[in-house]
């Protein structure tokens, strides 16, 4: 057992400071454990964000001396004994408070981007893929959708301008996933990475691929092949051509017509009404407060005798389909 | 519980940190080799590509890569395999062929963007270093959207890499005519299956390959070559920096032959 120096970042949107503290470590514990003997000794109220303590869940992102790391998977062995250990949240996402972000822009990204296409006239359950037509595909299933990969890439990190434009690393590995896929009907992906994704932006210095904790290729596997299937379709000359004479895949120029998903609501289906996939979901109303401006714990003084909704007392289900801010394909 | 977690309040700001980076390893070491390294070699190779002579040894029929194919009025006639028809000026590479193909190849590479990108352009200089760019689009406007044309000098880097095949061939018969076999042989050698092999671990060429293809049991063949092309492209950095190196080794050895400043070792003839 050892005491170390830690520098931990405490604050929220308005403002934050790195604080010093000295915390007990003991042999084979991970930066996340020291978090949790922070919180039990001396900051109860430290907010961080954790769940499976195992590098499979990708809660528990943040950054430890400037490197965007999962702490549960960062071994205090790794540092000096002396070595005073900064962590500090994600940068790249809006701060809520001390070390838990609001990813969410991560999530508005992947309803952008249109779910797997099942290809006409095979029922569901009569799939049938050879193993290695999909296992390109599996690397990238991999994911444990921990956002170190967004959260690093200087494309966003430094220009947050560009996070209307930009998908990021992890939406490329989706893209390629199901650009690989066998079944996948459909054939304008690579328009789509194109115009809507923004994999132009990417100027491969792989970062990505290094802070990756699943050790997926991004880089090498998905976003340069990629890049080489845009080529093909947009500016090749050769291809293009080779595929006009040859009367090769055709496919309708979809892209340039379609409206940018980032610029309002998007009609997905003839049928259907227009999908706003960058709409702020409502947040709950907080619980009311008593006279002593204290929430009423007590049960008795509660209006109901189970748990407030997780989703907030004022939501009722189901949801009106207009207002939701992704595409339910059998909700019209 | 007695106190309200923070809710967040729309409010979308970042952390406040002050500091730029807290890295607190040598994150700059691997830019400022390779800034190094690319600098020292390309001023190495424009002095020796200027140079206009040490460029042929004519008794082992030795041609640098960097003077090949040897295409200018200027060359030596024998050095010229495949004639002379370049006007001969001091500012005119001797390969002017081959040369410019064989930079944009480089310069378009998706290893040596990377390198570049990080190392001169500081965009980023490091992960998780702040870009030293305010404004940045990466490769969708003129000129980086250009680096979509990867391929082409692929395709142009694979004609390049047969002529130095060539060279390597004919580097083995003597002036006299009979079969010879020195060093300069082994190592002309050496640099050509280098070449191509960090020609075959482009990332283009990975996907000309197979890498473009949606079922890989539909094209076995394809695929076990895609499979192999894969492989050498886990190490097309290594070989990127290979062949450097045994582009500016073999230059420096067929200088130092040329110039008299020490002599062949010969094992046949």
């Amino acid at each position: 057992m050892s005491v170390r120096k830690f520098k931990v970042w405490r604050g929220d949107s308005g403002g934050g400071q790195l604080n010093d503290y000295q915390v007990e470590v003991n042999e084979g514990e991970v930066v996340l454990d020291v978090i949790h003997r922070l919180q039990a000794t001396q900051e109860p109220d430290l907010a961080c964000r954790w769940n499976c303590k195992a590098g499979k869940c990708g809660s528990c992102s943040m950054e430890i001396n400037g490197m965007p790391r999962l702490s549960c998977m960062t071994r205090m062995s790794t540092f000096e004994e002396n070595e005073t250990v900064t962590v500090t949240p994600l940068r790249t996402f809006p701060v809520i408070r001390d070390l838990v972000t609001d990813v969410s822009y991560n999530y508005t990204k992947a309803r952008e981007l249109p779910a797997f296409a099942p290809p006409p006239g095979v029922a569901p359950g009569d799939y049938r893929m050879q193993q290695i037509d999909v296992e390109r595909s599996q690397e990238f299933r991999k994911c444990i959708e921990c956002f170190l990969c967004q959260n690093t890439c200087h494309v966003v990190r430094d220009h947050e301008p560009n996070k209307e434009e930009f998908a990021g690393p992890r939406y490329f590995i989706r893209a390629a996933e199901l650009d690989m896929h066998p079944l996948d009907a459909k054939n304008d992906r690579k328009e789509f990475a194109k115009s809507q994704q923004g994999l132009g932006y990417c100027n491969i210095t792989k970062c990505c691929t290094e802070v990756c904790p699943e050790h997926i290729k991004i880089t090498d596997n998905a976003i340069i092949p990629m890049k080489e299937r845009v080529v093909d379709r947009r500016y090749d000359p050769l291809v293009v051509l080779g595929r006009k004479i040859l009367r090769r895949d055709q496919i309708a120029p979809t892209a340039s017509a379609e409206p940018t998903v980032h610029a309002g609501p998007v009609k997905v289906a003839d049928d259907m009404a227009p999908v706003d996939f960058g709409r702020e979901p409502t947040p709950p109303l907080p619980p009311e407060l008593n006279a002593k401006g204290h929430v009423n714990l007590n049960e008795m003084l509660s209006d109901r005798s189970a748990a407030a909704s997780p989703f907030g007392d004022d939501l009722s289900f189901p949801v009106d389909p207009k207002g939701l801010n992704y595409y339910h394909p059998d909700k019209h | 519980m007695t106190t309200l977690a923070t809710r967040p309040t729309g409010a979308k700001a970042r952390a406040e940190i002050s500091a730029k980076t807290l890295r607190t390893d040598r994150w700059w070491l691997a830019p400022l080799i390779t800034a190094v390294g690319l600098f020292a070699w390309v001023a190495y190779a424009t002095f020796r590509v200027f140079m206009q002579k040490w460029y042929w040894v004519d008794e082992y029929h030795y041609l640098t890569p960097f003077y090949s194919p040897c295409v200018s009025e200027g060359c030596e006639p024998a050095a010229a395999h495949f004639g002379r028809f370049i006007p001969d000026s001091p500012w005119i590479p001797y390969a002017a062929l081959s040369l410019p193909f064989l930079l944009l190849f480089r310069l378009t590479c998706y290893y040596y963007r990377k390198a570049y990108y990080r190392a001169f352009w500081m965009s980023p200089p490091a992960c998780a270093v702040p870009d030293g760019h305010k404004n940045y689009s990466g490769e969708t406007r003129f000129p980086l959207i250009f680096q979509n044309l990867h391929r082409y000098a692929f395709y142009a880097a694979v004609i390049i890499s047969i002529f130095n095949t060539y060279d390597a061939i004919m580097a083995m018969q003597k002036a006299n005519g009979d079969f010879g076999f020195g060093l300069g042989n082994v190592i002309l050698w050496v640099n050509v299956i280098m070449l191509w092999a960090y020609t075959a671990s482009c990332h283009s060429c990975r996907h000309i390959i197979g890498g473009r293809l949606k079922h890989f049991s539909k094209h076995p063949v394809r695929y076990r070559a895609w499979t192999f092309v894969s492989k050498l492209n886990t190490r097309h950095m290594g070989l990127a920096w290979i062949t450097l190196a045994t582009l500016a080794i073999t230059d420096f050895y067929i200088m130092a032959l040329a110039a008299g400043w020490f002599s062949d070792l010969r094992f046949v003839g």
